[in-house]
């Protein structure tokens, strides 16, 4: 690190010293790597908050009959479950990812705008708090879904207006996150770097910043309307006043549409970054990755009514976002070719990563097939609202996100701690998630379609066969990622002791110019910028 | 250091563009209500749910030959203190007769109370075909403490409804207003 800090000494404040001492450093950092860390850890330990909440519900869904909680506090599991997974743990992930890759990526010396990074970083810890410290309020945590479709919604205790709050911090720390990326990728990219030989994952991660600046204002102006219904006199949704409860539903799916796409984006490119490493080829069709990314953005606002097709809409609107949601599955279809025509004929390893990201495109297929039944407008109706939609999700987010946010723990671990993780753990690790994430979650496309509805606590007994299953499935899955932290505080502290290169992984210089970087990287990298500029992706 | 100068320029700039963005797509969530309404009358012609008025007294030629079963519903919204009940649960009717149906309601509390009926009729492509020429729904009713009164409904079934309509569901829930017609 000191020879970092005697090479520059600039003006900027934070560039000529190394951290801060103590732990005041994680406080007031405005450093890249540093917020990357901060999101990272965090993101995990909202992972395993979330996934606690997962074990309260499987448990529950263990047998027939109430056994644990009661019904409305297994409501609030399964609504702060899916919040706190989505907005502290899989969003904040990405952004943590995005914070520590992209400036090393494109060759940038930190964000284009370090004092806002630090902040987005402390409003969605505040966010989060906030939310979870409704679980301790005077009528219980909210339990109306992660949706929070009225009237159920306003029925909600005094938990309500700090569920709105904790929303709108996320919200705002979501924007100047999003904002801040933008930036970078347009202000700071190093000499050379076109947009066009940028990795997939900051071309994937510049259209979800677009997309996040487009819906999170309008989530937020959703859930005021919420808030001026309930203690305001409005009447935006109140049937009693003129409004009408299906407005809410149309203004929600605009922004949860996308909102889906926010979390799958960047997964497709780190998995587009992962694959030709370890397939030793260039990715295939590159450019037409990137397109296929901007058209799913694009076709990601139109679509939206898919969620409702049972709410009695015109028979031409049935048709038009039957249609529209079709179109989706090509730029999606696309995707999916490219990254087995990378795979195709390469001299392919399959160290952990590797495996994850080959998981990810087996089973993330598998929920855009769903995905795409569901889009069936007539067909929907009897799997809306059931466990097969439950399934469709999960499977779109837990072996597709989660597993691609495991393969880039497992991939740049080495290149962040300057240490190898446990190989052979790893692999355990994933055969053990591959494994029981089909136990947990395929049993529930059977649930769904002999009609077993979601958000209920108790069911009627010709569902527990499958339900068992399904929650044996959870727990196996459940403690297997007790392996991964393991694995990543092992890691930190030394993991094998074999001293990794540069690059890490065989040729991977040629992939991204993160590995020309030492490893550990030093705490500030490209205060001048690279020369060479790696286009083997492309 | 003129292309740190540049780079802050550049990034001022593009960050007012982008929270511009983000106040203007605050606004669009807001703009998404008037533009809700506009897509229901024009585009789909399809009456939004909420407080309906009332259609005009059309005669039309009574369709003898039909029979269709009118069902009658009552809901209160949220345990508010009320009794509402229909008198009538069920009618045969023939398109395109006149009928009058008798609900009634009571206020429970020792209190004034004000309350909104808002009705809904399913299947939802039924809807535009029945029409309602008197209603309590039309406006809001206020009960004083302890009252209760016989709220008819006077309707009509347009005679070109299409023949696969057999039964039609009446439903009315009421809101109590109590607190929001205080304000
Ligand atoms: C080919 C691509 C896809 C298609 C055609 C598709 C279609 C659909 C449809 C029609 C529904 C509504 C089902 C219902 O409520 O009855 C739905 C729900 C859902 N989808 Fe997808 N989907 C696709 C991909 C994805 C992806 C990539 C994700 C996330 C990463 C995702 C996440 C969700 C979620 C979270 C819900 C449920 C929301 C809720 O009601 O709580 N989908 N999908
Ligand atoms: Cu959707």
């Amino acid at each position: 690190m000191s020879a970092v800090v005697a090479e520059h000494d600039d003006h900027h404040d934070d560039h000529d010293h190394g951290p801060a001492k103590g732990l005041l450093r994680w406080v007031i950092t405005t450093n890249h790597k540093d917020i990357g860390t901060l999101y990272l850890v965090f993101s995990l330990a909202m992972f395993f908050v979330g996934g606690g909440m997962a074990m309260i519900i499987r448990a529950e869904l263990f047998e027939p009959g109430l056994q644990f909680v009661q019904p409305q506090f297994f409501n609030s599991m399964t609504t702060m479950h899916a919040l706190v997974m989505v907005f502290g743990a899989v969003m904040p992930a990405f952004v943590g990812l995005a914070n520590w890759m992209i400036p090393m990526m494109i060759g940038a010396p930190d964000m284009a705008l370090p004092r806002m990074n630090n902040m987005s970083f402390w409003l969605l810890v505040a966010g989060v708090s906030l939310l979870a410290s409704t679980l301790f309020m005077e009528g219980g945590a909210p339990a109306g879904g992660w949706t929070m479709y009225p009237p159920l919604m306003l029925q909600t205790g005094k938990a309500l207006p700090f569920a709105i709050f904790a929303v709108h911090l996320l919200g705002l720390s979501s924007i100047m996150g999003a904002i801040n990326i933008i930036a970078t990728i347009f202000n700071m990219r190093a000499p050379g770097m076109t947009l066009m030989k940028m990795p997939l994952f900051v071309w994937t991660w510049l259209i979800t910043g677009f997309l996040l600046i487009a819906i999170m204002p309008v989530f937020a102006g959703a859930v005021t309307m919420l808030l001026t219904d309930k203690y305001f006199g409005t009447s935006f949704f109140d049937a009693a006043g003129g409004g009408d409860p299906v407005l809410y539903q149309h203004i929600f799916w605009f922004f949860g549409h996308p909102e889906v796409y926010v979390m799958i984006l960047p997964t497709f490119g780190v998995a587009s970054t992962i694959i030709p490493v370890f397939a030793r080829k260039p990715l295939f069709g590159y450019s037409s990755m990137v397109y296929a990314t901007a058209s799913i953005a694009f076709l990601s606002f139109v679509v939206w009514a898919h969620h409702m097709f049972t709410v009695g809409m015109p028979i031409a609107g049935e048709l038009y976002f039957m249609y529209a949601t079709m179109l989706i599955a090509i730029p999606t279809g696309v995707k999916v070719f490219n990254w087995t025509a990378t795979m195709w004929k390469g001299s392919m390893t399959f160290e952990t990563p590797m495996l994850f990201s080959i998981a990810f495109v087996v089973l993330f297929t598998m929920g855009g097939f769903t995905g795409l039944m569901m889009s069936i407008a007539p067909s929907d109706f009897q799997y809306h609202d059931t466990y097969f939609i439950v399934a469709h999700f999960h499977y779109t987010l837990v072996p597709a996100s989660i597993f691609i946010l495991m393969a880039a723990g497992y991939y740049w671990l080495p290149k962040w701690t300057g240490h190898m993780y446990n190989e052979k753990i790893g692999q355990l690790h994933f055969w053990l998630s591959a494994v029981s994430v089909n136990i947990l979650f395929f049993p529930q496309h059977f649930l769904g379609l002999a009609g077993m509805p979601r958000r209920i606590p108790d069911y009627a007994v010709q569902f527990a066969d499958w339900n068992m299953i399904s929650s044996i499935g959870g727990f196996i899955f459940g403690a297997s990622q007790l392996l991964f932290l393991y694995i990543v505080i092992d890691t930190i502290r030394g993991g094998t002791g074999e001293k990794v290169t540069d690059e890490v992984w065989e040729d991977a210089h040629k992939h991204g110019l993160e590995w020309t970087l030492p490893s550990p990287p030093p705490y500030h990298t490209f205060t001048t910028p690279p020369t060479v500029i790696p286009t083997e992706h492309i | 250091m003129n292309k740190d100068i540049d780079t802050k320029q550049k990034n001022t700039r593009l960050v007012r563009t982008l929270v511009l963005v983000a106040v203007g797509m605050f606004g669009f969530g807001y703009a998404l209500v008037p533009l809700y309404d506009v897509m229901c009358d024009v585009v789909f012609k399809k009456e939004k749910p909420g407080i309906p008025v009332a259609a005009e007294e059309v005669s039309y030629k009574a369709d003898k030959n039909r029979e269709i079963t009118v069902e009658f519903m009552t809901t209160v919204n949220q345990a508010a203190p009320m009794e509402f009940r229909s008198e009538t649960k069920k009618l045969k009717i023939h398109p395109g007769e006149y009928y009058t149906v008798n609900f009634y309601a009571e206020n429970k509390t020792d209190k004034e109370m004000a309350a909104q009926a808002i009705p809904s009729i399913s299947p939802g492509p039924a809807a535009e075909y029945f029409k309602k020429t008197e209603c309590f729904c039309f406006t809001e009713q206020t009960f004083k403490a302890r009252e209760g009164r016989t709220l008819p409904v006077r309707f009509v079934v347009n005679p070109e409804i299409p023949e696969q309509y057999k039964t039609i569901t009446l439903a009315y829930t009421f809101f109590d207003n109590t607190e929001k017609s205080v304000k």
